[in-house]
């Protein structure tokens, strides 16, 4: 390819290399210009499906994260003597690190593997971390979702089989109306904004849904500020206009959902609120027979869903054969929302119920009155042909303002619920599902069920993280109590799905429910930003036993950079960057598949690595090899694969199965896709293709997928899935139900111990209710009357981009976002220099008036803020003398209360986070206070092998020799 | 009017405010030949560098009624720049043919006259090198034969990922920009000062729903077919509100 550095000369050595960008998880393909062996520029790939070219100021500022003073250099040990925190270290060899982790760890898998724990932050690896864990054999693994937005998956996968961002989302294409609620800048980034564009230029209508009206919702056609929290109110009040009016779609409600199965409602049988079917055998497999009954309007009787030339009713009691009192789930859906008034909703949600009718009636009217009907011919799972798909095109997005708060279950249910009575599923202008989903309400993968899942020196029996189905698939002991650290799939949050990373180090710390040895931290900042609670937790990270141990014995850190947590960590691990590196977005994680057909995508190398940087990859690989790890070694125990791009190619998921990380370009010569031999010239094959895997569907293939037989036993035969059954929409919630009735002590299986049945009784409602978020239930709301919540600066991504020397000068520091009449109720000017306050804690920080924010919440850009010398930076910058995190405000737990002493602050279904549950008061700093951010920390030096010198000032110029 | 002016056309009705166009120029630029760009304290209190485009945030009215623009702003390459007389050496000066402002860095004396006659704030002096900054419209890309022509644009807008950045000749009437502010209400910053800026804006356009009464009830309202229709509420006015015959 030809050169467009315009200063190059005749002796110049540019080279072009295509990759995948990492400065945030969104992936977008990018064209790396190197000139004498530094970065030129960093542009968008035009030929890359995900950004279409395009590229954010995160991605155009890839030069400066490449070549950060922050960055770790050298393998690290913390000095003898030193003290954790302090940030104390020394070099050593990658041969001694590996040498001393395998020692320990080899000791801790002979004995008793669950004392090792690996938990990673946004890494986009999981596959591999994943893998790595269960054939160590730890149950205590999980990524970050737990505190991101494991309500989002849960919630919608749980309802609709998919999720959005990277397994499903808008279609905003062909939608006319797009409502957007309490969604961050970052997810998902370039492809929304290209296609938030389109949609506007199209002549659609944006409302934005959002306490705050920032970044995307400041080009909204209309904003409805709404009360953080009260998101399932506003919902379940939309649900019942809807219904009200009959605008809901009526025939894919029957077809594509539950709504007309009949539910058994006599009180007395072990059956309650369960479905009922026509024969009860043992059901295999993770799908949902099709034995169920509908009441038919035509024969006035009872008949097995989808009978041929059966329409049942949606409303109205019956009585079976043998008096059992039973409704469709349907109408047990309208009398929840019967009280969900839009005047009810009003008052919770500070919209008011003229403007929540009218949204509902935009939504209803363009849902009914604008169908899109494609002439696509497909055939459904019953075997029924269509001559269209048809398109109801009102669309939805949603992310981790909805998915944050300790109601943030069910109110995505309601959400996911909305979207089913619109008859928005898999069909143009609405939701559309990404590959490899949708899957099976829920998916299939499974835990082990009890302790005996776990042994020494052998393979976790089940996955780390899976997709309970009822009681009998808890993670749990003979007593109901948790096997795992971070207590996920307990009776405390059933359907944890992602694991609960931020009760990791409290749990650890505390032994409960048991201690550990060794903790692996990749890439999380766990002694910052991505922890509650972040003063304690960071004692906790350094408290000692009696004998002087350390609480939790040995903690290792890998990370690119001197994050916070290093200063923490016993041994250091330098990651590389993500441009010096092999990666995948593999079809066994999180992939970038497009609405069209699944995609996957690679990184490659554009430059060696830093220093002794070592990808982590790598370390897992070696980790496995010197270990002995089953898949990792040969028969005979021999390493197995030479590296991480070894280990791509030749891994199968089943000897001989043909399924390994990446779906493109297998076979022996790179003939087949999804599934086929390993190929030795995968890589390049990537390579030579933009990076990137886009397998496109054919027409018919690309809507309803949850019931489209075409698609469905395509993805069977590619073994996206192992069922070719239809996924019906759960309306009805018929797996909390079995979770409740185990509460209630009516079901024979396991039961929840007595302290958490009533809990459990109350959140796994078989359909979503409002309720007050957790934390404001337990708090003194008339001393602390304001939400506060966090939001993502589309230029920074979580704390990475402190260091970047561009980039922070975008967002050197935050302020606390306030609306004018809250301040001045406060005597607080603009500027000022105030307190804000929690029931757990108290910040010092600046003010800022907005008018773009309800007076009910105050906010902050998320993770602007720094301790002292992290991340390299001057102890006099911005980030930590002025920036403040919010998390100091913010507890892992909830205060003591009836259900026990040490719950999460979390959703009780689920586990996630319930960061923007805080309720807060402000008010102004005394005169004589200093202008500085509290809490302070002592600063840490800079670590061995980052770079000593701070320049005064630097001009960065490609290519001259000077920076690499 | 005949000659080419090259200019941007910035739509703020779908500017997201994301600062792309604001980095995109900075890793371009600063290793080109407008280059370099320089950080001061990077790693320090305060940084500060040369940026030849920056997004401003404002927020407009009270709440509820809060609108919140993200208004992006580099040189608009006037027609008549006001820089161009004041420079005493000739080193600020505007192409004829293709009407780009541009700064000679061989004869800058990095004496300022020319940000100070700038009414849109709109050049960066260069504290390191002492020479005044600008945004050259990319004229190092835009030319370069080696690039596909659809690469052959500023990095702005290349990487805009709202595609809000349009660029192109404002004096052909058949341009992509010339339409775009003919169709769309494109407007000049700051008319009054006479500068004639090449480069337009385009306002927000809002998309509104009228829903008509008659269109919440339907002879097929699917409530028929459950032996109910939609009910009004027994609280809601009737007759037998106001008379008793």
């Amino acid at each position: 390819m030809q050169t467009s550095a315009s200063t190059a000369t005749t002796q110049d050595r540019i080279e072009v290399k295509n990759t995948t960008c990492y400065m945030c998880a969104c992936r977008c393909g990018i064209r790396v210009t190197v000139k004498n062996g530094e970065v030129r520029y960093i542009e968008g790939n035009p030929e890359h499906p995900l950004n279409q070219g395009v590229i954010c100021a995160k991605g155009s500022s890839g030069i400066m994260k490449q070549y950060s003073p922050a960055r770790l250099t050298r393998p690290l040990r913390r000095k003898p003597g030193s003290e954790r925190g302090a940030g104390e270290f020394e070099p050593i060899s990658w041969e001694e690190a590996f040498t001393l982790i395998t020692e320990r760890l080899a000791r801790i898998r002979a004995t008793d593997p669950k004392k090792f724990a690996l938990f990673t932050g946004r890494d986009q690896m999981q596959a591999l971390t994943g893998l790595f864990a269960k054939q160590f054999g730890t149950p205590n693994y999980a990524a970050h979702g737990g505190f991101c937005s494991v309500n989002m998956a849960a919630g919608m996968i749980y309802t609709i089989g998919g999720s959005f961002w990277e397994f499903g989302g808008p279609d905003l294409e062909r939608a006319k109306l797009f409502v957007m609620i309490g969604t961050a800048e970052d997810h998902h980034s370039n492809p929304m904004k290209i296609a938030l564009s389109k949609f506007k230029r199209n002549g659609g209508r944006f409302v934005s849904i959002n306490p705050v009206r920032t970044g995307y919702s400041a080009i909204a056609d209309e904003w409805l500020p709404i009360r953080p929290g009260t998101d399932g109110a506003l919902l379940l009040a939309l649900i019942h206009e809807i219904i009200r009016l009959g605008l809901y779609d009526r025939d894919f409600l029957v077809q594509y959902s539950n709504s007309a199965e009949l539910v058994n409602l006599d009180e007395n049988s072990s059956e309650y609120g369960m479905f009922v079917r026509t024969e009860v055998p043992e059901e295999e497999g993770c799908f949902d027979p099709q034995n169920k009954l509908w009441w038919d309007r035509n024969t006035n009787k009872p008949v097995v869903t989808h009978a041929a030339g059966a329409d049942p009713f949606l409303l109205g009691e019956f009585n079976l054969k043998d008096g059992t009192p039973v409704k469709p789930s349907f109408q047990l859906l309208q009398e929840r929302v019967k009280d969900y008034t839009p005047e009810w909703a009003e008052g919770i949600t500070g919209i008011s119920a003229a403007t929540i009718r009218r949204l509902a009636h935009e939504m209803g009217i363009t849902a009914r009155d604008q169908k899109i009907e494609l002439p696509i011919a497909w055939t459904d799972a019953w075997g029924k042909e269509h001559e269209t798909v048809t398109g109801n095109p009102v669309a939805f997005h949603a992310m981790r303002g909805m998915a944050a708060h300790s109601n943030g279950f069910h109110t995505i249910r309601a959400m996911s619920i909305l979207m089913s009575l619109l008859g928005t599923i898999d069909r143009p202008g609405g939701f559309r599902h990404k590959a490899p989903f949708p899957r099976p309400i829920p998916p299939c993968a499974k835990t082990p069920k009890g302790p005996e899942g776990v042994q020494a020196n052998t393979p976790l029996g089940g996955m780390a993280l899976g997709w309970p189905a009822d009681p009998d698939d808890l993670f749990v002991d003979e007593k109901g109590e948790p096997v795992r650290l971070d207590k996920a799939f307990s009776w405390e949050y059933p359907l944890a799905v992602h694991g609960l990373m931020h009760n990791a180090i409290t749990n650890a710390w505390r032994g409960d429910p048991y201690p550990i040895d060794t903790m692996l931290i990749f890439m999380a900042n766990m002694a910052w930003n991505s922890a509650m609670n972040t003063v304690q937790v960071r004692d906790m990270l350094k408290d000692k036993r009696e004998d002087g141990e350390y609480k939790i014995p040995f903690l290792i850190v890998c990370d690119a950079f001197q994050s916070e947590m290093t200063a923490f960590a016993d041994l250091v691990l330098p990651d590389t960057t993500y441009l010096e590196r092999h990666d995948v977005m593999s079809m066994l994680d999180r992939p970038i598949s497009e609405f069209d057909g699944p995609v996957d995508s690679v990184r490659i190398p554009v430059l060696p690595p830093t220093g002794e940087c070592k990808p982590f990859q790598e370390v897992l690989i070696e980790l496995g090899s010197r270990l002995k790890l089953p898949v990792f070694v040969n028969q005979d125990g021999s390493r197995k694969y030479r590296d991480y791009p070894d280990f791509i190619i030749n891994y199968e998921t089943e000897p001989g199965s043909g399924i390994g990380f990446l779906a493109g370009w297998r076979g022996k010569g790179g003939e087949k896709f999804m599934r086929g031999e390993p190929n030795p010239r995968q890589w390049e094959m990537y390579a030579k293709n933009n990076c990137v895997y886009h397998y496109h569907l054919p027409r018919s293939y690309q809507y309803m997928r949850n019931w489209n037989q075409g698609y469905l036993e395509w993805a069977q035969r590619h073994r996206l899935t192992r069922y070719a059954e239809p996924i019906n929409i759960h309306i009805y919630s018929e797996v909390l139900q079995k979770f409740r009735l185990a509460a209630q002590g009516k079901s024979d299986g396991r039961q929840p111990p007595d302290r958490l049945r009533q809990r459990v009784d109350t959140y796994f409602d078989p359909l979503p209710f409002y309720h007050e978020p957790l934390e404001a239930q337990l708090s003194d709301n008339a001393r602390y009357p304001l939400n506060a919540v966090t939001q993502r600066p589309m230029a920074m991504y979580h704390s990475w981009d402190s260091q970047n020397a561009w980039l922070r000068q975008i967002h050197a520091h935050n302020y606390l976002f306030v609306n004018p009449q809250t301040a001045q109720a406060q005597g607080i000017a603009d500027n000022d220099w105030i307190w804000v306050e929690s029931m757990h804690g108290k910040v010092r920080c600046m003010c800022r008036h907005s008018e773009a924010v309800e007076p009910g919440t105050v906010w902050t850009w998320n993770a602007i803020g720094k301790s002292k010398g992290a991340w390299n930076l001057a102890p006099e910058a911005n980030e930590s003398e002025k920036g403040f995190l919010l998390n100091h405000l913010i507890s892992e737990e909830l205060p003591a209360n009836r259900d026990g002493a040490h719950l999460s602050n979390s959703d009780p279904v689920t586990g996630q986070a319930a960061w923007y549950d805080v309720k807060v008061r402000i008010y102004k700093a005394d005169a004589g206070e200093p202008e500085q951010t509290s809490p302070q920390f002592t600063a840490v030096p800079s670590a061995p092998g980052t770079r000593k010198v701070r320049p005064a000032w630097q001009a960065y110029f490609a290519g001259k020799g000077k920076w690499k | 009017m005949e000659m080419t002016q090259l200019a941007l056309v910035i739509d703020l009705n779908v500017c997201v405010g994301c600062h792309a166009c604001v980095t995109s120029c900075k890793e371009w630029n600063t290793s080109g030949q407008a280059g370099s760009m320089s950080d001061d304290r990077p790693y320090g209190a305060d940084p500060t560098g040369t940026f030849f485009n920056r997004v401003q945030t404002y927020e407009i009215g009270a709440f509820p009624n809060t609108e919140t623009l993200h208004f992006p702003k580099s040189c608009l390459h006037c027609e008549d720049p006001p820089c161009v007389p004041v420079c005493p050496t000739g080193a600020s000066y505007k192409r004829k043919e293709d009407g780009i402002v541009l700064v000679d860095y061989d004869k800058c004396i990095g004496c300022k006259y020319c940000s100070w006659a700038c009414p849109y704030g709109a050049r960066e002096i260069d504290e390191h090198q002492k020479v005044m900054k600008k945004c050259t419209l990319c004229v190092d890309r835009i030319y370069d034969q080696n690039l596909p022509e659809a690469e052959r644009k500023p990095a702005c807008v290349l990487a805009c990922p709202t595609s809000a950045r349009l660029f192109g000749d404002v004096h052909d009437p058949e341009s992509v920009v010339s339409a775009a502010i003919r169709e769309n209400g494109g407007y000049q910053l700051m008319p009054e000062w006479a500068t004639k800026p090449a480069s337009h804006y385009l306002p927000r356009r809002k998309t509104r729903i009228k829903i008509h009464a008659d269109e919440l009830s339907r002879a097929d309202n699917p409530l028929k077919k459950e032996r109910q229709l939609p009910q009004p509420g027994k609280s809601e006015p009737s007759l037998d509100d106001v008379t008793s015959w």
